[in-house]
């Protein structure tokens, strides 16, 4: 059936835009469930508005019946706007598709009185209803989508924050390590911290583990292929950081860490390090002044 | 055919890998380097590969095995300058080399060999650094 030859919606629309309004605006005002605290008058009013009056628009040359056309890009535009300010402002997703969705009541008064047929009036609600379930749906798909973009960001922050390479020391390096390890982040890690050793040319790399929160056998996989790497490049690596319940958990999943070097803290590791590399730290008697 | 040089030092022989290894250079470098380990009988090889900007799991074969083969030989061998994607790569085919010592780069791969060869060789099944509980079991 092609709507846009039948339909009175748009010129309706168009007719009694002010007054469809202004029911919007009393509905919205009335109902509890759309928190009109949270955003002042005026901008709520602003928006609605803006709203109406690019549904009203588009719908003079847009296809009733297909929302995804381009003759709805002002509109969608719009909606998706409008999910991103009402997301800042501390709405929810199903608030700010309410939001949408609560036009329908004043759009459907509109109907009722203009159009006397009762099958006419059930093929407009049609696909009046339809349109605005899909504008609606779409807010909320572009809440969403501007809420991945926000976790993708961080998860890239996350991924440079968290991989620093510090020096200790002439040729020792330490990479302390925070946060769970996957297979992405181990391969940040290890790449960086190959290329550190490259770049000083360290003899060993202390890998400190105190702040992942826990070790399953893929992160002991990326760990002994990370000592494993260093080790081919000719510098030593020593794991430290190792809280007793991982310890445990090591020995109960059978990861064999035999072949590597551990300690419970950086500060025995610092020290393994400091005689591997052939010096010592020798207790010096304190003087005043200095 | 392109041929890897394979220069003497005393005691040792230095192998530098500069050009791109095609698997018949490879395969020609390790016969080559096997025959000039029994015939000056070296007690050391020294293999730098710091040239080698990427490595297929035939190379990365390759390298074990001529790094084995000169220790079945009795020459002690470092592998040196391995590059970080190389290293990389040979770990996630699996080729973690074994027994091969590496270094940094060749001069620190040459000290290495000298305080090789002025320990008593460890007999077999004997641990280095035996005695010293703290001394860390990744040495």
């Amino acid at each position: 059936m092609d709507s846009r030859s039948t339909s009175r919606l748009p010129s309706l629309v168009e007719k009694h835009r002010s007054e469809i309004l202004d029911a919007w605006l009393a509905d919205q005002q009335a109902s509890a469930a759309l928190r009109f605290t949270l955003m002042p008058d005026a901008a709520w009013r602003a928006q609605s508005r803006d709203l109406l009056a690019a549904i009203a628009d588009d719908m003079q040359q847009g296809d009733m019946s297909n929302p995804n056309a381009s003759a709805w890009q002002p509109t969608r535009a719009l909606l998706a706007e409008i999910s991103v300010k009402r997301a800042e402002a501390g709405f929810t997703p199903s608030e700010t598709a309410t939001f949408v969705l609560s036009l329908k009541q004043a759009l459907f008064g509109v109907l009722r009185r203009a159009v006397p047929d009762l099958d006419r009036l059930m093929d407009e609600l049609w696909s009046a209803t339809t349109l605005i379930d899909k504008f609606a749906l779409y807010t909320t798909e572009a809440s969403l989508a501007a809420r991945e973009q926000v976790i993708a960001r961080q998860q890239e922050d996350m991924l440079e924050l968290s991989t620093p390479v510090v020096k200790l020391w002439e040729g020792i390096l330490a990479l302390p390590m925070i946060g769970t390890l996957d297979s992405a982040r181990t391969q940040v890690v290890m790449e960086s911290l190959l290329q550190r050793i490259v770049e000083t040319g360290a003899d060993v790399a202390i890998i400190d583990i105190t702040g992942v929160p826990t070790v399953d056998t893929l992160v002991a996989q990326h760990l002994i292929k990370t000592v494993t790497a260093a080790r081919l490049m000719g510098a030593e690596c020593i794991i430290s950081g190792v809280r007793p319940p991982i310890a445990a958990t090591i020995v109960h999943l059978g990861v064999d860490l035999s072949g590597i070097a551990t300690k419970a803290t950086l500060a025995d590791a610092f020290r393994l390090a400091l005689r591997l590399t052939g010096r010592m730290v020798s207790q010096g008697s304190l003087r005043n002044g200095t | 055919m392109d041929r890897i040089p394979i220069l003497k030092m005393g005691e040792f022989l230095l192998v530098t890998i500069q050009v791109d290894m095609q698997d018949r250079v490879a395969l020609r470098l390790q016969d080559d380097l096997t025959e000039r380990i029994a015939a000056v009988s070296a007690k050391g090889v020294l293999l730098d590969i710091s040239a080698l900007e990427m490595v297929d799991s035939f190379i990365g074969r390759m390298i074990a095995n001529i790094a084995g083969m000169a220790r079945v030989l009795d020459a002690e061998t470092v592998v040196t300058g391995m590059q970080p994607a190389v290293a990389i790569t040979l770990v996630e085919l699996g080729l973690t080399l074994n027994g091969v010592r590496t270094a940094l780069n060749v001069e620190r791969g040459m000290a290495l060999l000298r305080s090789l060869l002025q320990e008593p060789p460890a007999m077999p099944g004997e641990q280095e650094g035996s005695g010293d509980a703290d001394d860390g079991a990744g040495w």
